[in-house]
């Protein structure tokens, strides 16, 4: 694949940054272009673009199937740091231990595979050992006996993986949210939706159930098969570069959407992907759903050309109601304003990645 | 599918009269994923210049992650899958396996498992129990056989499990004692049934009747496509005609055409091979599990697993 970019992505260091007070996170040159830019093409067109989970461009964040970042350890302190204040943000119902440990094996192995600088697995016969160096963990114990790990597997593993984790039980033809660590979530909130089946928690999203669209995707993912995991892009606007901007927080990061100014849109603006991919778990039968957040702001995307001319064009043409939901209305057009400075007319090529 | 696995017969076993088992081990290596009790595999067969596709639950340790165990029972009738396995299969050969699939799964809420057997349906069960046992749940096997000779993983089962295992032969004059089983359950505690369909029904009647909701009846339709007349059927988009022989299904007669429908169950069960009717003259015979009545009677829909057509035009959306 000739992609003007060999360097595969092997994070060394990490940054030391926040998502919160000062708000000091920002992206390296590398992390830019390692960004999941959502669109791929100048309009805003609706679509279910659900594709197979497959390790995709050198680089991108698409490379490795579980993707870790400069931002991997300011992540999991932020992490750490909501689930001291707020430990509901992890909740698993009792039946799924299974799926706990199914959970806990997929994302060593996936991170062990493509970090093994960084992590590795050595398995003997149930006797595991796994070492996570940037966290400087090196912990032993038997894979099944949740007594020998200082916390629930689903627990202890979120807690050294980025993005949000909700675990699926599978029955009476329906998915349900029944175990997850939700620290990083746009606008929802695991404490209100666990238990719930899958038309239960899609239920607020605006004319997608008259459309059938959850009976078709409900239908798709209950015959998800295993090894063959899917991903979707979704995205949305953040102020600020906060991760957790959930409702039990919305006192602290709503009013920050009245702050955006012509003067702060570079700095202010964040443009938030979630890159969410689907996993079949084999020993429960159960679904793994990762959501991982990469957020980048203004000022960072019109480094690169084609997403700053991009971005604008794409804006223009999101209908009113879908801005409204994504609760974008207040600043789309000062942000609007804001980027055509960066777009020079010229056209685009096709597909997400920079040219 | 590509990301099939090629794996060696490693081990033919005659496990009861006319029960065969088969281990199979990854050509490439490397351990098998684990999987769920009550999943199954498709298992492609290369049976002269027919390719065979059959699905069979697993029924070895879902944390065995050297090899695969199926079991077969000889057919009287067989499509070919059963006869060829018996027959024809030998240790060394190489069959391509699709990843496990499960749509019998147990339900991890259940405060206990209460499986029914009949004959080779004993199959799915052999993997829930190594798992039950594993994470210390209680659960009890119910298993019904023609004779002792014919019960499959009788020994084994009953040297792992103990009184939690009970056999009824036939020959032996011990029968099922259906109302029995269903009454003074724990709350919470759930039903599971596979084998014959007649053994299922009553199963499933006996627990309706002794007031069981409907979340905690579990079943297993192990189902070979129905033999039947022989039609054609046209696709819309290349307006190419294939026929459909009288042993073959739908689905075989297409991936025999070299195309490649979508699939996960071939039972009629999944919904994964739902095609869209374009246009028939003449009646649908559906086969399936999955659709609704209503969605029968339009028949704007066709489970090609496990439908057959009789008439004069079947168009289909493919
Ligand atoms: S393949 Fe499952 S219903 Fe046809």
């Amino acid at each position: 694949m000739d992609t003007g970019y060999s360097a595969t992505h092997r994070p060394e260091t990490f940054r030391d940054e926040t998502f919160r007070g000062e708000f000091s996170y920002a992206n390296s040159p590398e992390n830019i272009r390692h960004f999941p830019f959502p669109f791929h093409e100048d309009a805003y067109r609706y679509s279910v673009n659900i594709e197979p989970h497959v390790p995709g461009r050198p680089g991108s964040a698409f490379e490795h199937l579980i993707d870790v970042d400069e931002h991997y350890l300011a992540e999991m302190a932020d992490r750490a740091q909501v689930l001291a204040e707020d430990p509901l943000r992890y909740q698993a119902l009792p039946h799924m231990m299974l799926a706990q440990w199914d959970t806990l094996e997929l994302l060593m192995e996936e991170q062990a595979r493509a970090y093994p600088h960084l992590f590795t697995l050595e398995r003997n016969g149930d006797q595991w050992r796994w070492i996570n160096r940037p966290l400087g963990i090196d912990d032993t114990f038997t894979f099944g006996d949740p007594s020998t790990l200082p916390r629930e597997p689903l627990d202890y593993i979120c807690r050294q993986t980025q993005g949000d984790i909700a675990l699926m039980d599978q029955r009476d033809g329906n998915l349900w949210l029944d175990a997850g660590m939700i620290t990083a979530q746009a606008d929802w909130s695991l404490d209100f939706d666990v238990g719930m089946n899958f038309h239960e928690w899609h239920a607020p999203v605006p004319l997608a159930p008259q459309m059938g669209v959850f009976d078709r995707a409900l239908k798709y993912l209950l015959n998800l098969q295993l090894g063959k995991p899917v991903r979707r892009l979704n995205w949305t606007m953040t102020i600020n570069p906060r991760l957790d901007t959930s409702p039990e927080n919305y006192p602290k990061w709503g009013p920050d959407r009245t702050t955006v100014t012509p003067e702060n849109v570079g700095q202010k603006v964040h443009l938030r992907v979630e890159l969410q991919s689907l996993w079949r778990l084999p020993r429960s039968n159960g679904m793994l759903f990762v959501i991982r957040s990469y957020m980048m702001r203004m000022d960072e995307v019109v480094t690169v050309p084609k997403w700053g001319r991009r971005l604008p064009r794409v804006l223009e043409t999101l209908p009113e109601e879908l801005a409204s939901y994504k609760g974008l209305s207040r600043y789309r057009q000062t942000t609007i304003d804001w980027l055509k400075r960066h777009d020079d007319g010229a056209p685009t090529s096709p597909g997400i990645f920079p040219d | 599918m590509s990301d099939d696995l090629q794996m060696r017969v490693t081990a033919l076993v005659d496990e009861a009269a006319g029960i065969r088992r088969v281990r199979l081990e990854p050509v490439a290596g490397g351990p098998l994923p684990a999987f769920s009790g009550g999943a199954h595999v498709v298992v492609a067969m290369r049976d002269g210049d027919v390719t065979r596709r059959n699905p069979y639950s697993l029924c070895c340790d879902p944390e065995d992650r050297t090899g695969y165990e199926i079991a077969v029972a000889r057919a009287a009738a067989s499509r070919g899958g059963s006869a060829f396995i018996h027959e024809r299969l030998a240790v060394g050969d190489v069959l391509v396996v699709g990843a496990p699939t499960n749509l019998f799964q147990p339900d991890w809420r259940a405060k206990k498992h209460i499986l029914v057997a009949g004959g080779i349906g004993i199959t799915p069960f052999v993997a829930m129990m190594a798992q039950f046992a594993r994470a210390g749940l209680a659960f009890e096997l119910h298993y019904a056989v023609r004779s002792r000779a014919a019960a499959a993983f009788a020994g084994v089962l009953q040297d792992r499990y103990g009184p939690r295992v009970k056999i009824y032969a036939a020959d032996e004059g011990a029968r099922l004692p259906l109302a029995v089983l269903v009454q003074n359950q724990p709350l919470g505690t759930h039903l599971y049934t596979c084998g014959p369909e007649r053994l299922m029904e009553a199963v499933l009647d006996t627990a309706r009747q002794a007031g069981w909701p409907e979340q905690a009846l579990h079943a297993e339709h192990f189902m070979a496509p129905p033999p039947g007349d022989p039609f054609s059927v046209t696709l819309a988009n290349s307006g190419r005609e294939v026929a459909v022989g009288p042993d073959q299904s739908l689905l075989e007669a297409l991936e025999a055409a070299g195309i490649n429908p979508r699939y996960l169950c071939r039972g009629g069960v999944c919904g994964e091979c739902a095609t869209r009717v374009v246009e028939f003259r003449g009646t649908i015979l559906h086969g399936d599990h999955f659709l609704t009545p209503e969605e029968r009677a339009e028949s704007r829909t066709i489970m090609i697993c496990m439908s057959r057509f009789v008439g004069d035009r079947l168009v289909l959306d493919l």
